[in-house]
């Protein structure tokens, strides 16, 4: 049996005192005297030509050292396509798109004088949903669709609003509805929100006079920082640096780069001086990319046993103004459509849509979250009609191994972990057998719902992380990587995973908190729950070069051969008589004679580690292997419903997720309530209000809902522990997964309490009292 | 439009038992004024706007949001930020019930838990609502919070630091 010193346990945080005592530095609390300010003037107009910019005022005003409109740089950037001017070139797309910028001394002084930039706007009809943009009829978001860049696949379709259309064709739908005993039906609907990480985007940019560029940015991605910038404004990569310290809070939407393209041209504008922006909070929600909205349609066929035969779904994802990661968030919903269920014959067509909202981006989850609402409202709404229990239909049909997924990928008990005993234990958690559904007590109401989950990953086949591990005096270490410190634990669960290999105690491994792309070996990105695969396996690769080090330098010292030494507790010695040894610190910078000259020199381990075994997704069938594991779960919530007012509270809330290994209880546990609190937290409040004219009505805290202390529930956690042979002591991505179950398991439970289908988030008792006045179109009524 | 410039002003405040003296605008936050002017950036802006705590600091012991509070208004009154604080219990119990995740909320929670333990020591759950519903965290459940500041009560309770 392996014996785990550190992997298991809840070591506490590495940054855990800076972040209690006010001393942790994020991006907007490295104050540099003289920088400049730049502030953006944003679109008052959700879509309109842009008649005339006058920027005569502004320029004057005091302070100002330069004002920038898009013409003044007339370049389209983003990824996959590249469909957005960084600053508005001639159209608004979004109310809170950038139109001009101002840069000035003071940041007081730039905020002035962007209220003197004169703005007019020539409105043009807005396209307000997924479902409006798709009409023949709907105005176009993008005239220019064909002629945008690629840079990823992505499959645009010219003269329509669709960014992205992604084609899952599985088996024989034919066959599929002919083998159907019920056929189920129902529409759903999110709209936009957002991700409201605490901290605000900001970033800093400066032009040094021998062309470096240097920038500090909140962000999940400093690498794709560097490489955008060079790719879109022609530098050499080696010229580019981005620093990212901690970085308060993300959930996916500070992985894609925007204000450090407008930061670049401001210093640009400049003479390279250093600038820094900072978004305010409403700039925050709806200039910088939100959290994707779907309308969706699904049609399930099934046996009377419960076996589904066909499944036909049509996502209709809210990409708002620009696609951004909307397009590869709409791959990513495609290729796990059905969610993590055993079905033969699907057949999916996934869209992103231009709208003029503001643009989304990835959020913690990734289009799982949204595409587990509207399967998993299926699901219950097919279990009423079969008359099954909700959670036996869903465990007849588990996906498992030996089973192929809508891209058809042939599971293993490595690539997906174990749903069954997910939903088995999570009936035991929740008293599911012992407790009836619905708990009637005068005008209370309560009643139970669940959901299940699955998510890959959308990964590049060829990301890959690396690690360096450096080696002190006395026998302690530093590990330097780029997985950026965003809340989640990385750094902390790091540090375990190479105590454990060299057998150290784990206070004496250092991670450096922040990531500086010059010196930190590369890292894809911080996303997708794949830091702790990518960056784990590099640095499991660097102890083990260090250990290598080591023993051949002991092995000198030892007079014997390196294959006869062990590492750890802080020595290396012999493995037949453990007694003979030598001390880390004596040999860590090699070992000193007694004239002074050494055996061996500091040891610095080095690893990296590149994914494998991933290919893209065939364009006619989405055939292909997307990303390296599955991870599944199964989730309950409890509400008690008021049938007096519509409203309710959520008792409890649980999950159950299989980790591969939990290597950090106390951090588990808690990405699995901070996650779970989200999608409450989402389902139940968030949501962007529009009017007719696309302009959103409440981009502030005070209009805009979240969790807040007193609305959290009881939280039951629990994990499955099935390894993923491939990654760290068979660890599964978990930073996402509490998120993805909670929005359908409200909604189920809220569909029981209310007899009303409740498929439109968010789930206010407003809408519960507007769908029970209507109570309309596709519903099924239980 | 014309911007009038309206002068500075000089101004003492008592920071963390420290007279400071600063030039302010007027309508200078306090909040910028700490961070951009003493660069005591444990206070953060996460909205400016009232609306979620995380620049919350004490004014003679009593949480507020140092965001909707003048400079100037400060003058004569002790102001204490996350900075001021050294091994209190809240501190120990955020650490110990792993309080926080990315850690931006946390020093205006800290500031808040640690008034609301000191001039509630007998809070109920509702009091410990009333106060800490001010503030947004976005990446935990809210659980390690309320254990943190709950644990805090208990000792003092317990200590007989407080009896009523």
């Amino acid at each position: 049996m392996r014996q785990f010193l550190a992997i298991g346990t809840s070591v506490p945080r590495q940054e855990a005192s800076e972040k209690v005592t006010g001393i942790a530095k994020y991006t907007n609390d490295i104050n540099t005297t003289g920088l400049l300010h730049v502030k953006m003037v944003t679109s008052s107009c959700a879509h309109g030509t842009i008649v005339s910019i006058d920027t005569s005022k502004a320029r004057k005003a005091p302070g100002v050292r330069a004002v920038l409109t898009g013409r003044d740089f007339p370049i389209l950037t983003g990824s996959p396509l590249a469909d957005r001017p960084p600053i508005a070139i001639d159209k608004v797309r979004y109310h809170g798109e950038p139109v001009a910028v101002v840069v000035a001394d003071q940041e007081y002084q730039a905020m002035n004088a962007a209220k003197l930039v004169d703005v007019a706007y020539h409105p043009l009809p807005v396209v307000n949903s997924p479902t409006e943009a798709i009409r023949s009829q709907a105005p176009l978001v993008h005239e220019n669709l064909a002629s945008y860049k690629r840079f990823e696949a992505v499959y645009p379709v010219p003269g329509t609003n669709i960014a992205n259309h992604v084609k899952i064709r599985k088996g024989d739908m034919q066959k599929g509805w002919a083998e159907s005993d019920v056929a189920i039906e129902a529409s759903f609907s999110i709209p936009q929100s957002d991700h409201a990480a605490m901290e605000t985007r900001c970033a800093t940019a400066e032009i040094k006079p021998n062309g470096r560029v240097e920038i500090y940015s909140a962000s999940q991605s400093p690498y794709v920082i560097r490489d955008m910038l060079s790719l879109f404004f022609s530098i050499d990569p080696s010229q580019i640096v981005v620093h990212t310290p901690l970085v308060g809070g993300a959930f996916g939407g500070k992985a894609p780069v925007q204000l450090e393209f407008i930061a670049y041209l401001a210093s640009k504008a400049v003479g390279g001086r250093k600038v820094k922006l900072v978004n305010s909070r409403e700039e925050d929600f709806i200039t910088s990319p939100v959290h994707i909205g779907l309308d969706a349609k699904v049609k399930l066929g099934a046996t009377k046993q419960g076996k589904i035969v066909a499944a036909e779904i049509t996502y209709l994802f809210d990409g708002g103004a620009y696609s951004d990661r909307a397009a590869i968030i709409t791959r990513a919903a495609a290729q796990d459509c059905t969610g993590p269920y055993r079905i033969d014959n699907v057949h999916c067509d996934s869209f992103c849509m231009y709208t003029n909202h503001p643009y989304a981006t990835s959020f913690r989850g990734f289009g799982h979250p949204e595409l587990t609402f509207v399967i998993e409202r299926a699901m219950d709404i097919l279990a009423a009609r079969l008359n099954l229990d909700p959670l036996t239909l869903r465990r007849q049909i588990a996906i498992g191994p030996g089973d192929t997924t809508p891209t058809q990928t042939v599971l293993t008990t490595s690539n997906v972990g174990n749903l069954a005993q997910c939903i088995d234990k999570l009936k035991e958690i929740i008293r599911w057998n012992d407790e009836p559904q619905v708990v009637v007590e005068g005008h209370k109401v309560r009643t139970k719902g669940v959901s299940c989950f699955w998510k890959n990953s959308s990964t590049p086949t060829d990301a890959g992380a690396g690690a360096v591990l450096l080696l002190n005096r006395d026998g302690s270490a530093r590990l330097v990587c780029g997985a950026v410190e965003i809340g989640q634990g990385t750094k902390t669960v790091l540090s375990q995973i190479v105590a454990e290999r060299m057998k150290m105690n784990v206070d004496q491994i250092y991670v450096e908190m922040e990531v500086n792309t010059d010196t930190c070996p590369e890292h894809w990105k911080t996303v997708a729950s794949r830091s702790t695969l990518l960056v784990g396996r590099a640095a499991l690769a660097a102890a083990d070069d260090a250990i290598r080090q080591l023993r051949h330098i002991a092995s000198v010292v030892l007079g014997c051969s390196a294959d006869h030494l062990e590492i750890g507790f802080g020595r290396v010695y012999q493995k037949d008589n453990p007694q003979i040894g030598v001390q880390i610190s004596e040999i860590a910078h090699g070992y000193r004679l007694p004239n002074g000259n050494t055996i061996g020199s500091q040891v610095i381990g080095r690893g990296s580690y590149t994914m494998r075994d991933l290919t893209s997704l065939d364009p006619e069938t989405g055939k292909g292997n997307p990303g390296p594991e599955w991870g599944v779960g199964a989730q309950a919530v409890e509400v008690e419903f008021d049938t007096k007012d519509l409203t309710y509270r959520v008792v409890r809330a649980s999950a159950v997720i299989d980790a591969g290994k939990v290597m950090n209880p106390k951090a588990a546990r808690g990405q699995m309530t901070g996650g779970m609190s989200m999608g409450l937290s989402f389902a139940s409040r968030e949501a962007f209000l529009y009017n007719k004219a696309g302009i959103i009505q409440n981009p502030r805290f005070r209009t805009y809902k979240d969790h807040r202390y007193g609305d959290h529930p009881e939280y039951l956690v629990d994990f499955v522990e099935t390894p993923h042979l491939e990654a760290p002591y068979g660890l599964r991505g978990i930073g996402e997964h509490g998120v993805i179950g909670m929005p359908a398991a409200l909604a189920n439970s809220l569909s029981l309490a209310t007899g009303i289908a409740m498929n439109r988030l968010p789930l206010t008792p407003e809408a519960i009292w507007r769908e029970k006045k209507e109570n309309t179109g596709d519903s099924f009524r239980f | 439009m014309t911007i009038p410039r309206i002068p500075k002003v000089s101004i003492d405040l008592l920071v963390n038992n420290e007279m400071r003296n600063v030039v302010v605008r007027p309508s200078d936050t306090l909040l910028r004024v700490l961070r951009e002017v003493l660069g005591l950036t444990g206070a953060k802006p996460g909205c400016e706007n009232g609306d979620c705590g995380s620049c919350t600091v004490l004014i003679d012991g009593w949480p507020m949001k140092s965001c909707i509070m003048l400079a100037v208004e400060a003058v004569n009154q002790q102001i204490t930020t996350i900075e001021g604080l050294k091994d209190t219990p809240i501190q120990n119990a955020f650490l110990e019930q792993w309080a926080f995740q990315c850690g931006y909320c946390t020093p205006g929670f800290i500031m808040n838990c640690h008034a609301l333990v000191n001039i509630h020591p007998d809070a109920n759950d509702k009091v410990i609502q009333e106060w800490l519903e001010s503030n947004i965290c976005r990446c935990t459940g809210y659980e390690e919070i309320e254990a943190a500041v709950k644990s805090v009560l208990s000792k003092q309770r317990s200590d007989g630091r407080y009896s009523h």
